[in-house]
């Protein structure tokens, strides 16, 4: 059996995460890979596509019933979904109290010591949108996740969480063996978001794993809790996610420790794309206006 | 005042160079600013409040250096074990996992009337005891059931406070909001208490935390029923240890003045709601209850004085300092009562000064009585060579100078290494500190006394106190086994 691979999947929220995770994951599957997923987001949605339904039974709901996460058995929260692939949701309190990343941890350790880890050749975790504090960081440390897809746009912002995710992964790649895996860039339709996606990947030290074109058959996949894959697998885009299956597949152990750029470099690289203008050009362009204001 | 005497301030400067030689450039740069000799105050004019005989001014209330062993406490320890712990008829909950709450049980022997368990409740322990889900979800619903198991357990508590652990101030636990709530349902006040144990550098900001929440949480709330005398105070700072504000309170009283509240040894909340309504507020810790006394003087016009029981020269001082803020009747009070007891504190020194005069001590703890009760001392005629605070600030140090010789030895916030090379250099005759040095430094050879707990002994407040103070100082110094401390054959035979 070849040694288990963990990767996780971070990126910036609402940036599509965890329907490219699941979308990719379901053509893993196609590859004769066994996979568990582990959702590890509190609104406990990172399975959805899988399993046709939203996890009910997360593994912190079911401690706290329980009394402790000591009182639960694997079975009772590991669900199988679309083509054999296994599903957790750590789950976690409603928003605005307690500790989610505590949470994290305690549904982790949870599962690596009973036995969940077991038989598998994949194990996923997709984590909400920054590492915020330590427990969203802990896929990524020591004997966990080797390799870290990032989910990313042309949009700013996207921009910023993935720089600023590849600093947490700095951090945890000097003392462990976590690694940056690539970029997944998932299309917005913003400038030259191709161009900025490979200059971002350029400038972290990393590659570009795959550009996935906008398609709307993914929405309509998503409206029926399916992936692309189980929804319309003869479709164009069910092989755009075979492609990104098959590149991460490939790319096992080629992770890389990447190198974040500062702030400054960050909007210098939107500048030098024209994404951004200078004071200097917005004042120039508002003289030009007001000339041609005058001139009429 | 008292004793007439200077102790080795080269000597003790020369010791400080020495112990300091174990650090790194670093550490030696750091723990120096807190580690001195008392200097003359050349401007000082004898006997005037505001101008100290020495100084012995060191940095002070800062973090302690990483890897050392300090003796500091935490907040929790400020606001659960100080201010808040001794107030009986309240339940205090430990709010968060079991441990702070188990290690902080029984409170430190603040005595108090009532029947525990049933209208009083200083040696109870309640705590939330949180586990892993607590953490994860939030523990406001257990506080919420916690509360109500509370009320159905002990329906003569007259309220709860919520001592905040570590981790309710982690997660964000909106305690406050649980403590509107119940104390609506409840129609008892309910106490939040922000005073998780990573704030601040030691307890002090507990007692400050503590302090913030009476004005908060407990002034003004409720209607108080209060018929004033003139002469009515409040005593506040004195925890009861061993008995201490019931020797201090009968000498008030003897003196002509009506106690309505004691902050917070054997106190109720009731005491603490009609405080404002005293005439003057007497401090006897300082450290731990300023920051309330001044705002009841900014808000009621409250005025406070520092006062000190511990000792005869210092209880008569104080008697006749508190006597003058009242009339007539009450300075004859004060002179009445020191006459009376004047008898029975000329048998004490006539019993113990014998045995005791010249024996050197070396002080080290917390709140007021790295200072206050030095005089006690050497009305026994006793020395003081050293005397330091664990989280003492810099009004603690300036007003140390009113109490100690020239050349005596000033620390703060010691370590465990310097603390013990300083008694094996120094070889006082006694310590006086807390239970964690009390082993070690009697293992050393050097009689120890507890000076925060009284050594399950006490009170040491007012003449009652006096009497048992001069008691334990004698049994520890001249206890037998000291002379049986080397083994007996190394002993030369006679």
């Amino acid at each position: 059996m070849a040694k288990l691979r963990q990767i996780a999947f971070y990126g910036k929220g609402g940036i599509g995460k965890s329907t490219t995770s699941q979308n990719t994951l379901a053509a893993l599957v196609e590859l004769g890979q066994r996979i568990l997923i582990v959702g590890c987001d509190p609104k406990a949605d990172s399975t959805r596509l899988i399993l046709n339904s939203k996890a009910q039974n997360t593994v912190l709901s079911l401690a706290a019933a329980a009394g402790t996460v000591e009182d639960l058995d694997v079975e009772d929260v590991l669900k199988v979904g679309f083509r054999g692939i296994k599903c957790v949701e750590s789950g976690g309190p409603e928003p605005g109290v307690g500790c989610a990343g505590r949470g994290v941890i305690t549904s982790i350790n949870f599962l690596e010591e009973n036995g969940a880890y077991e038989d598998l050749d994949y194990v996923s975790y997709d984590v909400l949108g920054d590492v915020v504090c330590g427990g969203f960081a802990m896929p990524i440390r020591e004997n966990k996740a080797q390799e870290i897809y990032i989910v990313m746009s042309g949009e700013m912002m996207a921009l910023y969480a993935a720089n600023n995710i590849s600093r947490g992964i700095l951090k945890y790649a000097q003392s462990g063996t976590v690694r940056l895996g690539g970029l997944i860039c998932n299309e917005r339709k913003t400038d030259r978001e191709y161009d900025l996606a490979e200059a971002l990947a350029k400038r972290l030290g990393c590659k570009l794993i795959h550009f996935v074109p906008r398609d709307n058959i993914v929405q309509h996949a998503e409206l029926r809790r399916q992936t692309v894959i189980q929804y319309a697998p003869e479709s164009k885009q069910a092989d755009e996610y075979r492609q990104l299956a098959k590149k991460i597949h490939e790319n096992g152990g080629k992770g890389v420790i990447p190198t974040p750029i500062t702030m400054d470099e960050l909007e210098q690289m939107l500048l030098d794309f024209g994404l951004m203008k200078t004071e200097e050009q917005q004042l120039a362009e508002l003289q030009a206006k007001e000339a041609a204001r005058a001139v009429a | 005042m008292g004793l007439e005497y200077k102790n080795d301030g080269e000597f003790h400067s020369r010791l400080i160079t020495e112990v300091l030689e174990a650090y790194s450039d670093k550490s030696k740069k750091n723990r120096q600013k807190h580690l001195t000799t008392a200097t003359l105050n050349a401007e000082a004019t004898p006997g005037a409040a505001s101008s100290p005989a020495t100084e012995c001014d060191v940095k002070s209330n800062i973090k302690s250096l990483p890897g050392v062993m300090t003796i500091r406490g935490c907040a929790y320890a400020g606001s659960k074990g100080v201010v808040w712990g001794p107030v009986k008829d309240l339940v205090h909950i430990s709010h968060g996992p079991v441990g702070c709450g188990q290690y902080s049980w029984s409170q430190r022997r603040n005595y108090y009337n009532g029947t525990t368990g049933i209208d009083a409740f200083g040696t109870m322990q309640m705590t939330s005891d949180f586990q892993e889900k607590d953490i994860v979800f939030g523990g406001d619903k257990k506080l919420d059931k916690l509360i109500d198991e509370i009320g159905e357990l002990f329906p003569l508590a007259n309220g709860i406070t919520i001592q905040s652990e570590c981790p309710i101030g982690l997660i964000g636990d909106d305690i406050e909001a649980v403590a509107k709530r119940k104390a609506k349902e409840t129609g008892k006040p309910i106490i939040p208490v922000r005073c998780e144990g990573f704030r601040g550098v030691s307890q002090s900001l507990g007692h400050h935390i503590a302090n913030d929440s009476i004005r908060d949480w407990v002034f003004d709330k409720r209607p108080v029923e209060h018929e004033s005398t003139p002469y009515d105070v409040n005593i506040i700072g004195d925890y009861n240890i061993g008995g201490d504000a019931w020797a201090s309170r009968v000498v008030l009283e003897e003196m002509g003045l009506r106690v309505v509240a004691s902050w917070s040894g054997d106190a109720t909340l009731a005491e603490i709601e009609r405080a404002p309504k005293a005439k003057l507020n007497l401090i006897h810790c300082y450290r731990s209850m300023n920051y309330v006394c001044r705002h009841m003087e900014e808000k009621y016009g409250l005025p406070w004085l520092e006062y000190n029981f511990f000792g005869p020269t210092q209880i008569e001082a104080s008697l006749r300092k508190i006597a003058a803020s009242f009339d007539d009747r009450i300075k004859e009070g004060a002179e009445r009562v020191i006459a009376k007891y004047r008898p029975l504190v000329d048998q004490i020194i006539a019993r113990y000064r014998p045995r005791l005069q010249g024996k050197r001590v070396m002080l080290y703890l917390g709140g007021l009585r790295p200072r206050h009760v030095i005089t006690a001392y050497e009305d026994l005629g006793m020395q003081i060579v050293g005397t330091g605070y664990e989280f003492g600030h810099g009004d603690d140090y300036q007003r140390t100078g009113h109490y100690v010789k020239e050349g005596t030895l000033i620390y703060d916030d010691l370590t465990a290494y310097e603390l013990e090379k300083f008694v094996e250099r120094v070889r006082p005759d006694l310590v006086g500190s807390g239970i964690k040095e009390k082993y070690a430094i009697q293992k050393m050879g050097i009689p120890f006394r507890q000076m925060h707990s009284w050594d399950y002994s006490g009170p040491y407040h007012g003449y009652d106190g006096f009497s048992i103070f001069a008691r334990d100082m004698d049994l520890a110094i001249n206890n037998p086994v000291w002379g049986l401390f080397s083994a007996p054959w190394k002993h030369e035979t006679t």
